[in-house]
């Protein structure tokens, strides 16, 4: 997808932009100046009035400071009381997407609309098409009753003036699920049982509604006011994510105050290396086919929404899992602090005891820009362990797949598929793999179209990111099951 | 005609803030304009270090000589038409 920034997503950069540099000056003491900062009286309002533009900025600062805008008890609390409030807590926020109500414009239910194109044919092949009987003739125009409509869109298809629209429900549209659902007053609320945490909903919001706890303030209260050592576990898609090479990256996280840098790429190593030897296994032991596991999003759906192909999900655990547990074996006491382009990661690391944070790209980016570091002005400085070719290209989708694909080679045959985006559709599909099996033995399954270079906290176009990942991963040696991972 | 050239600027500041976004020119830009442009990517240009408010300016672009502050792949876009039109009356 190639859709130039809007302005909800630059505005939510901005906001993280503002937050770290409001708490590195003067600890949150001026934040309450950043809604009017970001929206001075001069600007033209996005929404009726700038008055309403800062009321939502405000819920927008709340969950850039970790706080959940549905929380909100009394409206005086200034955004000084929520940032200390931030600073004060000594665990991660929960992982938990959620809509601000007043910043939520509520779209309209109906999903189909017979527009004034409508001729009043004689033929009415949308009064005659429709299951419901739904439609009927009002002053020589078709009308849709949306009491009766069930969003079946066959109008839509057989209107010869195409004068059938179709308004989607964003939000509704992208998650995969059915976790976002409008209430009476036609706002929308996220079921959390039901939520996979992808992120789609987030990023196809055309109000910015939709927003999700950051911990971006609890890894910089670790950093600059405890004495821990604090590691950065960088997710193989950060290629490309910052101009400069890798190397300059784990420069300017050090002058940051972290005090290492790992790949997640060499977790994503012994991810290989497992899921090879499992799938191996599995196909000696007859089973139809096996799935990836490394998408935290595709993984719990898999759990909650598509119980039928739980059997064949890969036991083994993904790159930040092996990742962390290289971190914390080497120093227990460390705070590991995974970065990466994904929200459900902050989900799969409420279950992993070995990670304490997760922080997007765009979050680090924010901590960087906020702080003045120039990632391609900063010194190159090689990573402590060093990933393979393999590892490298999980990012991209096929990448997983075909890392897998390179260390089984000939010792059982393996057929990939890529399931490239976790849609309504390819949820369907799955189900049908799991009941009827499919033609293929390897399925790669991406919540994010493109892969994790896609995914929701990405700063970089994900085309130009797979790039970098497609040419980072050329440099490296290639993997075994023999090579040892963990050693220096 | 000679090529317009447009200079992204992808220090980390301008990045972040939104020239990776304009990068799409690279794959997608309109087509009367696609063929008239050379996108080249600039490293720091200092110029969020020159304005008080550090880097509230940017992303910094230019079109040619001329540059687009708090630069947004429309206004880049449009910059790009007007520097097309300017060579056309020469």
């Amino acid at each position: 997808m190639l859709i130039p920034k809007n302005n909800a997503n630059l505005m939510r950069t901005k906001i993280l932009i503002k937050l770290a540099e409001s708490y590195l000056t003067d600890k949150f003491a001026d934040a309450d100046r950043i809604p009017l900062e970001l929206r001075p009286k001069e600007t033209q309002p996005s929404r009726c009035c700038v008055y309403k533009d800062r009321a939502v900025l405000k819920y927008r600062c709340m969950a850039g400071l970790g706080h959940c805008p549905e929380e909100e008890t009394d409206e005086l609390k200034t955004l000084r009381e929520y940032g200390n409030e931030a600073l004060d807590r000594r665990q991660a926020p929960k992982n938990k997407l959620s809509v601000i109500d007043i910043a939520c414009s509520a779209c309209i239910k109906s999903q189909y609309v017979i527009t004034d194109v409508c001729r009043g044919c004689f033929a009415q092949p949308c009064r005659l098409n429709c299951p419901k009987e739904a439609i009927s003739i009002v002053n020589g125009r078709a009308r849709i009753d949306p009491d009766k409509c069930v969003n079946c869109g066959k109008c839509f298809e057989v209107c010869p003036y195409h004068s059938v629209v179709k308004i989607p429900v964003p939000c509704e549209e992208a998650c995969p699920v059915g976790a976002i659902t409008k209430d009476e007053f036609g706002k929308e609320h996220i079921d959390t049982e039901k939520c996979i945490s992808c992120g789609k909903c987030l990023a196809s919001c055309p109000f910015g509604a939709i927003v999700e706890r950051s911990q971006m303030i609890d890894v910089m209260r670790e950093i600059k006011e405890t004495d821990k050592k604090v590691v950065a576990m960088l997710a193989p898609a950060v290629l490309g994510q910052f101009p400069g090479s890798v190397n300059s990256l784990v420069c300017a996280l050090k002058k940051f105050g972290f005090s290492d840098v790992m790949e997640v790429a060499v977790g994503a190593d012994i991810t290989t290396q497992k899921e090879a030897a499992e799938f191996i296994e599995r196909m000696e032991e007859g089973a139809k086919f096996m799935t990836t596991s490394c998408c935290p999003a595709y993984y719990r759906a898999a759990q909650v929404h598509i119980p039928e192909i739980k059997p064949y999900v890969s036991d083994t655990k993904t790159p930040m899992y092996y990742t962390a547990e290289l971190v914390k074996k080497s120093d227990p006491a460390c705070i590991a602090v995974f970065v990466g382009p994904c929200l459900a990661k902050r989900a799969e690391a409420e279950y992993d005891p070995n990670v304490d944070y997760v922080l997007t790209f765009e979050e680090l980016g924010a901590m960087l820009v906020a702080s003045g570091i120039n990632v391609d002005e900063c010194a190159e400085e090689p990573f402590g362990l060093v990933s393979h070719k393999e590892g490298r290209q999980f990012p991209v989708t096929g990448g997983v797949a075909g890392a897998v694909a390179s260390l089984v080679g000939d010792k059982v045959e393996i057929r990939p598929e890529k399931i490239d985006g976790l849609t309504k559709e390819n949820i369907k599909l799955l189900k049908r793999y799991a009941a009827k099996g499919s033609e293929n033995n390897m399925l790669e399954v991406m919540c994010c179209e493109g892969g994790c270079v896609s995914g929701p906290g990405c700063i970089a176009l994900s085309k130009k990111a797979a790039r970098a990942v497609d040419s980072y991963a050329a440099t490296g040696e290639p993997l075994t099951f023999e090579t040892k991972i963990g050693e220096k | 005609m000679e090529k317009i050239k447009v200079r992204i600027c992808v220090g980390t500041s301008c990045f972040v803030m939104g020239a990776a976004q304009i990068q799409s020119l690279e794959f997608n830009a309109p087509a009367d304009i696609a063929d008239s442009i050379e996108i080249i990517e600039e490293r720091c240009m200092n110029l969020c270090k020159d304005i008080k408010v550090k880097y509230n300016r940017g992303p910094f672009v230019f079109v040619n000589d001329r540059l687009i502050e708090e630069a947004s792949y429309e206004k880049v876009i449009n910059a790009i038409r007007e520097e097309i039109k300017k060579s056309c009356e020469k």
